[in-house]
């Protein structure tokens, strides 16, 4: 078996509310697990346990209070727990992809620039990141006429599938995915496991959280909990 | 931003100091910036954001500490040692500096054409009809509409005017820019338009630039990295997207969580 794409070894995380008169509360609590390339693993815990938290500590969002996030990135390994920040941008822009549940993006950028935008941060042409982006959103059923509007007028599910689409343009090697087909109908739930099933065929490691029963028996590889029990 | 190890900051400060009489302008502010990257500073009226950047600037002595530049040929220039017209020159040709009023960083009294020309004829450029179609490609660049080049800056309003200061800094490509609220007291839609425009000039020209603002939501769609400032201080430094989920201090919290979600 090759070597883990994403190595999470007990790490832990607590937040601490000062303005809340400092109380403490601990989310995640040595959770270890491991994802190979063309491995996907889908967090089976109820609502609350911190999945979408383990999410935003390996993506550097969150700040970890011990343990290792251990991310392979180009010829060497990263840990993400204590990375500086500018380490951290250079893991994301090449190596992991997070689509995440909000979608944030300056106004007035057209959608289809939105999504070429991570291949143009990559250095890949304006034309063909722009071809890029406009086949993935084709894909996802983004009709032509809403790519030159800015996506902060769309709805719910178009903006979860320009979140999906800007993610899934480029071929990053670690996939973190917080419930990429919520709010999204049927047809575009199938275009999202498409291409989740097509990522990991060409060797991403996925991790995510994934509701629907359906969707999750067509992409996961391992169904786990956050503690490290398999689940069905 | 390229691999990070081939790389040195663009720019040091170490122990940054200045005292207004008995009050902290700002105390131990220390940062690197790097090439390629927008560097945010966040903090309410008086946390001394303002303060760091005319220090860097040179608008404001500093008491203490030290500011490096990595100039363009590679030469490391210590800023606060720098004798007066040596600092001038180098700000001319290789800083920009956008004020938070724009009237303070534009000539009011010569055209718009003039005030995008001028930076290149102070670095010497002579030819007339290139500096002005150089000053037309940054009003279009800058969505001014080209017609205006000959008047005068009293005839814009405010959002034009930010922008025609804008224009005026980058005509030159310098590589770093510090800006003070560049979308302050500017409608929304037009701050819109700005920050679109400062976001694609930043990713086009692969400049480096510290932007001051009180506006969090600013901050986090234009700056890779956050310093959140407190009377004088720097209390917290990161990601910007992690200083803005999930603060560490508890007057940054307090920031965080004080704002208004539209």
């Amino acid at each position: 078996m090759s070597d883990p794409a994403l190595e999470i070894r007990g790490l832990g995380k607590a937040f601490t509310l000062h303005v809340q008169g400092g109380v403490t509360l601990p989310v995640l609590k040595d959770v270890t697990l491991s994802v190979r390339p063309g491995e996907c693993v889908v967090l089976a815990d109820p609502s609350g346990a911190g999945k979408s938290t383990l999410l935003r500590v390996v993506y550097g969002n969150y700040l970890a209070q011990g343990g290792r996030v251990l991310v392979r990135h180009r010829d060497r390994v990263v840990d993400m727990v204590g990375a500086p920040a500018r380490l951290v941008l250079e893991v994301r822009r090449r190596t992991i992809g997070y689509v995440s549940q909000f979608l944030r993006v300056i106004p007035r950028v057209p959608t289809d620039q939105v999504v070429a935008g991570t291949l143009r941060a990559r250095g890949v042409p304006a034309t063909e990141a722009l071809d890029r982006a406009r086949a993935v959103l084709t894909r996802l059923g983004i009709p032509e006429r809403l790519w030159a509007l800015s996506p902060v007028t769309f709805s719910g599910g178009e903006q979860q599938r320009v979140n999906v689409a800007r993610v899934f343009v480029a071929d990053y090697p670690i996939l973190l995915l917080d419930e990429p087909t919520a709010s999204l109908d049927a047809a575009s739930r199938l275009a999202v496991v498409d291409l989740i099933r097509e990522a990991r065929r060409r060797g991403a490691a996925v991790l995510g959280t994934v509701h629907d029963a359906q969707v999750r028996s067509e992409v996961a590889t391992r169904v786990q909990t956050l503690a490290g029990t398999e689940a069905a | 931003m390229s691999a990070p190890s081939e790389e040195r900051p663009l720019l040091g400060v170490r122990g940054l100091a200045k005292r207004y009489g008995a009050h902290v302008g700002c105390l131990d502010v220390g940062f690197d910036l790097w090439p390629g990257e927008v560097l945010g500073i966040v903090g309410e009226s008086g946390s001394g954001k303002t303060t760091v950047l005319n220090c860097l600037s040179g608008r404001v002595a500093a008491d203490g500490g030290r500011v490096t530049y990595v100039t363009a040929g590679g030469a490391p220039v210590d800023m606060l040692g720098l004798d007066e017209s040596a600092r001038r020159r180098l700000l001319r040709s290789e800083w920009g500096v956008v004020h938070q009023h724009p009237r303070d960083g534009l000539r009011m009294g010569v055209s718009a054409g003039a005030n995008v020309g001028e930076r290149l004829m102070a670095l010497g450029a002579r030819h007339y009809g290139r500096v002005r179609g150089q000053a037309l490609d940054w009003l279009a660049r800058v969505e001014i509409d080209q017609d205006r080049i000959d008047d005068l800056p009293e005839t814009f309003s405010g959002g034009m005017l930010q922008r025609l200061q804008i224009a005026r800094n980058l005509v030159t490509a310098p590589r770093l820019v510090l800006m003070d609220e560049p979308t302050g007291g500017l409608d929304v839609s037009v701050q819109a338009r700005l920050l679109d425009l400062l976001r694609g000039l930043v990713e086009d020209l692969g400049l480096s630039a510290v932007i001051v603002t009180h506006d969090l939501a600013v901050a986090r769609l234009l700056a890779h990295r956050l310093l959140v400032m407190r009377g004088g201080e720097i209390v917290e430094a990161g990601l910007t997207d992690q200083v803005l989920d999930d603060p560490q201090h508890p007057y940054a919290q307090l920031l965080v969580s004080s704002v208004l979600q539209p």
